[in-house]
This record gives C-alpha cells, sequence and structure tokens, in this order.
C-alpha cells in the first residue's frame, strides 16, 4: 500500500512540474492582459502555517506547499506589480517559523506586502512579525487603485490581556480553530479610526482594494469565518464606487457581493478547511452566491491548496485560483449583475459533484 | 455441558426470585450514568483529536478538522479508492495518523480510538446514516 502511495505521490510531482514548465506562463499572459493598458495583477499567497517541530525540524507538508506557490509565482509571465502574502505564515508565532516563512519567501522577486494572521500575532503581539515586515496595517496607491491593509485578527482586550497566564498559552488558544475559549476576530476602534481618515483622502471614483485576514463579513462565529465589527467597517467603505475585500483565514473559496463591496477568499498553501455546513451542529451563513471549491481528498497532500493570481480589470478584482491538485477556477466580477461569480460553474446545472459538501 | 446446565438452573432461579436484575429493565439514573460514560470518552476523543502529541510532528486532527468536520463517520464503511477496499472508519484514522501526522497507527481496540471515534461520531450527531457514501 506505501509502496503505491509513494509512486502516486511521485507521479503527482513530476506531473505537476511538466505543467509548470510548459503550460503556466501562457495562459497566464492572456488572463492578465485581455482588455485594458491599465489592467494589472498581483499575486496572492496565504495561510502558509509554517509549523515548527524542533531543531531544524519543520512540517514539511505545509513547507512543500508555500516552496510550491512562491516557485509557482516566480514563473508568472508578464511578472505580478506586487505579490500579497494575506497572513498566517506562522503557526504558532514563533521567531524560529517567520524567519523560515521569510526564507522560503525572500525567493520572491518584487514587492511583496503582508497581512497580519492570527498565528502570526498572539504570541508577542507581531512585534516580531513587525521587525520582520513593517507594520500591522497601512495603505497605499498602485495605478489608480488604493490599496489597504487591515490587521483584523484582534479581539477584547480582556482576552489578550488579562485572561492567560503566559503568551503561549494565549497563542495555542488562539490557534485552536474551533476552540470554544478563543474569542472572536475584529479591526477595532483605533484602525477604524485611522481607516475613516485614510479613506477621507480618496477620490470616490477611485477603486479600493481592502486585504484583511478574516473575512470583513459574518459567516461561521464558531471557527471565526467573522468579523465581530464587520458592519462598522463596511459602513466606511460604502461612498466607494468600486470595492474589494480580499480575505485569507479560510483555506477555501468564498465570494460574495454586499452592497458595492464584493468579497473574495483567497486558498492556503497548507491545507484547506471544510465549509462550516459540514459541521452538523453549526449555525452558518456561507454566502448564498459562492460555489464551494472541490471535497479535498486527504490522499493528495496539496489538495485543495493552492495560491491565486488578481487580475484588477477596470477596477473590480478577478481571482484566478491556481489549484495544485484540482481544476482551476475563475471568480470574475459579473458587470450586468455586478458580483462576482465563477465563470465556469456559476450554474446550478454546470455543478460537479465534488462541489456538494455535506 | 454439566457446567451450563447448572448455570442455565441458577438463572432460572434468579428470575423467579428477584425481578429488580432482568436485562430490559433500567433506570433513568442507569441511563444517565451510561450517557455520561459515553460523554468521558468522547471528551477524552477531543482531547487526543486536538492533541500534537497523537503524532510525531506536532500536527493535530483539529489542524484539518475543526470539530472533526469532513469526516463522515455516517458514511463508513465505505470503499476508498486509493486503498482499493472497503474499509471502516478506524482504518481512515489511522491512514492520517500515519501520514499527516507522520505517527503509528492505533490497534482497533485500543481506548484511544474508540475515543477518537466516539467524539467524531459524537461531533455528527443527528446525521443519518449513509454508509458507503460519496
Amino acid at each position: 500500500m506505501n509502496t503505491i502511495n509513494n509512486s502516486r505521490r511521485n507521479f503527482i510531482k513530476s506531473a505537476g512540474a511538466f505543467a509548470i514548465g510548459s503550460t503556466l506562463p501562457i495562459s497566464l499572459v492572456e488572463l492578465a492582459f485581455a482588455e485594458s493598458s491599465q489592467n494589472f495583477t498581483f499575486a496572492y499567497i496565504s495561510d502558509a502555517h509554517i509549523q515548527h517541530i524542533k531543531d531544524n525540524r519543520f512540517v514539511r507538508n505545509w513547507d512543500r506547499g508555500l516552496i510550491r506557490a512562491v516557485a509557482e509565482t516566480s514563473l508568472l509571465l508578464p511578472k505580478p506589480d506586487f505579490v500579497m502574502f494575506g497572513g498566517d505564515l506562522a503557526q504558532l508565532g514563533s521567531k524560529p517559523e517567520l524567519d523560515h516563512g521569510a526564507e522560503i519567501l525572500s525567493a520572491l522577486h518584487g514587492n511583496v506586502h503582508y497581512v497580519m494572521g492570527e498565528h502570526d500575532y498572539y504570541l508577542d503581539l507581531g512585534e516580531y512579525w513587525e521587525k520582520l515586515f513593517g507594520p500591522q496595517y497601512y495603505s497605499f496607491d498602485h495605478k489608480g487603485v488604493h490599496f489597504v491593509v487591515l490587521n483584523s485578527i484582534k479581539t477584547y482586550d480582556d482576552w489578550t490581556f488579562k485572561r492567560w497566564p503566559t503568551a503561549e498559552q494565549r497563542m495555542q488558544e488562539m490557534a485552536g480553530l474551533d476552540n470554544p475559549n478563543g474569542s472572536p476576530f475584529m479591526v477595532g476602534e483605533e484602525q477604524r479610526l485611522w481607516l475613516k481618515k485614510d479613506l477621507d483622502k480618496v477620490d470616490k471614483n477611485m477603486p479600493v482594494v481592502v486585504f484583511s485576514h478574516s473575512p470583513l463579513q459574518k459567516i461561521y462565529k464558531g471557527w471565526n469565518f467573522w468579523t465581530e465589527d464587520a458592519e462598522q467597517v463596511q459602513a466606511l467603505l460604502k461612498p466607494f464606487k468600486k470595492v474589494s475585500v480580499i480575505y485569507g483565514h479560510v483555506h477555501q473559496i468564498q465570494y460574495n457581493q454586499i452592497g458595492n463591496i464584493s468579497f473574495n477568499s483567497v486558498m492556503a498553501t497548507a491545507w484547506p478547511w471544510p465549509y462550516p455546513q459540514a459541521y452538523a451542529q453549526a449555525e452558518q451563513y456561507l454566502p448564498k452566491l459562492t460555489v464551494p471549491m472541490n471535497r479535498a481528498d486527504p490522499f493528495f497532500e496539496r489538495d485543495a491548496t493552492g495560491w491565486q493570481f488578481i487580475n484588477l480589470a477596470n477596477g473590480n478584482a478577478d481571482l484566478n485560483f491556481t489549484l495544485y491538485n484540482n481544476s482551476s477556477r475563475i471568480v470574475r466580477y459579473n458587470e450586468k449583475l455586478k458580483r462576482p461569480e465563477d465563470v465556469v460553474y456559476q450554474d446550478e446545472k454546470s455543478r460537479i459533484i465534488p462541489q456538494t459538501h455535506y | 455441558m454439566l457446567t451450563y446446565q447448572k448455570t442455565t438452573i441458577a438463572l432460572c432461579l434468579a428470575f423467579a426470585t428477584t425481578g429488580s436484575v432482568l436485562a430490559d429493565e433500567f433506570t433513568d439514573a442507569d441511563v444517565q450514568r451510561w450517557q455520561q460514560q459515553f460523554m468521558e470518552v468522547a471528551s477524552e476523543g477531543r482531547e487526543l483529536w486536538t492533541s500534537p502529541k497523537l503524532g510525531t510532528n506536532g500536527v493535530a486532527c483539529a489542524q484539518c478538522h475543526p470539530n472533526a468536520a469532513n469526516t463522515h463517520p455516517e458514511t463508513y464503511p465505505k470503499f476508498q479508492k486509493q486503498l482499493g477496499k472497503v474499509v471502516p472508519l478506524w482504518q481512515m484514522i489511522n491512514w492520517c495518523l500515519k501520514n499527516p501526522l507522520e505517527g503509528q497507527a492505533l490497534a482497533a481496540d485500543d481506548p484511544k480510538m474508540t475515543a477518537l471515534q466516539a467524539y467524531v461520531t459524537y461531533e455528527r450527531r443527528g446525521v443519518k446514516l449513509e454508509p458507503g457514501k460519496h
């Protein structure tokens, strides 16, 4: 049985390498510059969860996911204008994990911007992460688009500062996705005030793209597919004509439209998560618009993981999911219906059996 | 044979004299006790499910399966393409212990395996049985 598994794995590895070398850059050229010279792409890698075992040992499986995303991103032609890393570079926020993750990311060409994830934060509240990657929230403009990065994984001060005897325990408690001792994520007042000031300076016709780790919408509280002050952040974004929120954390494809705001999640490089509806005891609100990713097959360790490149055609974010062991998916903004849609599977009749989650 | 006869006689006598030991008579207290026994084992299972010590690389079952979601105990035994045969849930759990957790398989009747299955099944309570489903 092991022999069969090993040979399958080797086959997948070499088949993957062949696909990268032969087809990947070509398909990207057409998608990236299909419409106008103003369009640009950026790559998005997220949720690597680099996990230290001890000494020089890290969990091989998670390492491989990030190494592959970095290698494939470097093959993008034409090159993306920049790369986003969407948070949870580390599993338990330790220096060895952040250092090892940064080392793997160092193979990327060009500018990389970073989003804070809860697995990076709750050991030292982002202190070492800031030394490596800079401020926890910030904004920048690029080719007529205003980009905002928020630290959306903060929580109530009592939980952060008073509840746990050690920083290590605080990190462990927040690291368990389904841990009832966890606490809901939030952007918090300080950042919302900063965001308001930051956005006051921006023309309302300028496309705005917000990067957060948690969804700036409420899907399932039990797993923190949730941001406690989501509505307040959405209200600050309401005056703008075109707004996209792109988030990590959920390790699965999700997309939604709330008023003027398009929401898109990105995939993890580490491992996939079940949709909340797969937890029979959960009350959850997966957006009806979302056509789920395929159910993951655990026998292929890179199944239902991947990375994405994002085409900002006309100021709307189109997500191109590069999935290691599944067919690629494209979720594109539909100008007529004013919402993101999967270009192949949106219609009920077009869906395939593995997209049914139960 | 002689022993068997003696036992039968003893049992008949028991039935005749004390009705309270009949197997089908149990009280609310019994039910509560049995339920409590189950919940203790299920919560041991939850401990193991979230423990970085079950395997060798610090990875816990709950990392990929929060609340044991996407384990689908209601569909086992079922055909696993990659194993080439119909397997019960515990064999699939062992596959995970050996692969993503880089650990050792547990015996089918290991109390840890019982606890893991109790937890997984408890989280899936209320869902109808669909053996073989994919």
